[in-house]
């Protein structure tokens, strides 16, 4: 290898010089306006406050859908949004509180929703469905079992958090 | 890399005449401050070009947040002020840039017209130019609507008024403008921001486009 001196013409000087700094300036533009586009993608989740769903004692061995309501902010639009959840009491008595939104592509299923299917969610969308425990039945279009809703009971009421998908899923 | 991307297209398509012909050409000696520093007077066309493009960009992702619904419009532009991160910078640069280029579309027009430039042959262009102040005008006016607050509102209202000041035609062209010919309200606010947003800036650019083509087909103006 000759030890050749690196040459730097006037002309590649220029370049990059003009380069360099037509770059800043569109950077300098550009990042606010960046910054400013991804701003919802890096706000925290919301927690999901628990609201009182049901009285516990209304609550079954057979799937009940239970509708509330929880307080929105979206942006600069206050709203109420009604959620829903299937609720049952199972074999030893916990509770169980299921996501109504199909894992295949979000619409809402319902218990015993198809006559053929009897103890089945049943999603009419694409003909999803899911055993009681929320599994979702192998050969139909669901991935994955219904999303599970945190839940806890204070003086026979229960609360529903924020639905959460299965372990695994 | 780069280099062999270019070349790969280059190869295929044959671009560089396109952006030769745009990019690659000589800046005569009168115009260049490096030589005669009074030449900064010939800066005012680009910097007129330069704070447009940032006015688009900046436009462009404020209406990610905008909506031009009398319900909401003040909310959102408080919204993406207070909340979103940047926004003030955004919409300061929005905001400051509608005045910025006023100002240097004046500077850009007197000196074209103290140099003579728009002697013949370039009074196509001259006129052409004035086609986009006037843009540029419509442009900052139906703008100063869209936060729709009490400035922007009243503004407005003396806007329309003078409008229909006009004899003959100038009711009608109020009653278009606002979309009611009495009330200053949601569909004035939808208009101003469909002629804001859409018509103007594809006028803008369709005139900017012919601006620029006739200054590279008849050159910059010799030296005074």
């Amino acid at each position: 290898m000759s030890e050749k001196k690196q040459q730097v013409s006037r002309r590649q000087f220029l370049n990059y010089t003009l380069t360099g700094v037509g770059g800043f300036m569109a950077a300098g533009m550009l990042a606010p306006m960046v910054r400013f586009a991804i701003d919802p993608a890096l706000q925290p989740q919301s927690k999901g406050d628990f609201k009182a769903v049901a009285q516990v004692d209304e609550i079954t061995n057979e799937p009940q859908r239970f509708d509330w309501t929880i307080d929105q902010t979206d942006a600069w639009y206050e709203s109420e949004v009604t959620k829903s959840a299937w609720v049952y009491k199972q074999e030893d008595g916990s509770i169980l509180a299921l996501s109504p939104v199909c894992k295949h592509l979000g619409c809402v299923v319902s218990w015993q929703g198809n006559s053929d299917y009897p103890e089945q969610f049943f999603c009419p969308c694409h003909d999803g469905r899911y055993y009681k425990s929320g599994e979702n039945v192998e050969g139909t279009p669901p991935p994955v079992g219904l999303d599970i809703y945190e839940h806890k009971i204070e003086d026979g009421t229960l609360y529903l958090g924020k639905a959460k998908p299965r372990e695994g899923a | 890399m780069m280099q062999r991307i270019y070349d790969w297209i280059d190869e295929r398509v044959d671009i560089t005449p396109l952006w030769r012909d745009i990019a690659d050409h000589e800046v005569p000696e009168h115009v260049n401050p490096a030589h005669h520093f009074s030449a900064f007077v010939y800066c005012f066309g680009g910097l007129t070009f330069f704070v447009t493009v940032i006015q688009v960009l900046s436009g462009m992702f404020l209406t990610m947040y905008y909506v031009p619904d009398i319900e909401n419009a003040w909310k959102s532009v408080y919204y993406l002020q207070t909340e979103v991160a940047h926004g003030q910078i955004v919409r300061g640069m929005h905001h400051w840039g509608a005045s910025v280029v006023i100002v240097m579309l004046f500077l850009h027009t007197l000196r074209v017209f103290f140099q003579g430039a728009y002697k013949k042959p370039r009074e196509l262009n001259w006129m052409v130019g004035v086609m986009i102040f006037f843009v540029m005008l419509g442009l900052g006016l139906t703008g100063y609507l869209l936060p729709w607050d009490n400035k922007a509102y009243f503004a407005t209202q003396v806007t329309l008024e003078i409008a229909e000041g006009v004899p003959f035609i100038g009711e009608a062209t109020k009653t278009l403008l606002a979309g009611d010919a009495e009330i200053v309200g949601a569909q004035t606010l939808t208009r101003f921001f469909a002629i804001h947003v859409f018509f103007l800036p594809a006028a803008l650019f369709l005139l900017m486009g012919i601006h620029f083509i006739m200054i590279r087909k008849q050159g910059i103006s010799g030296p005074l």
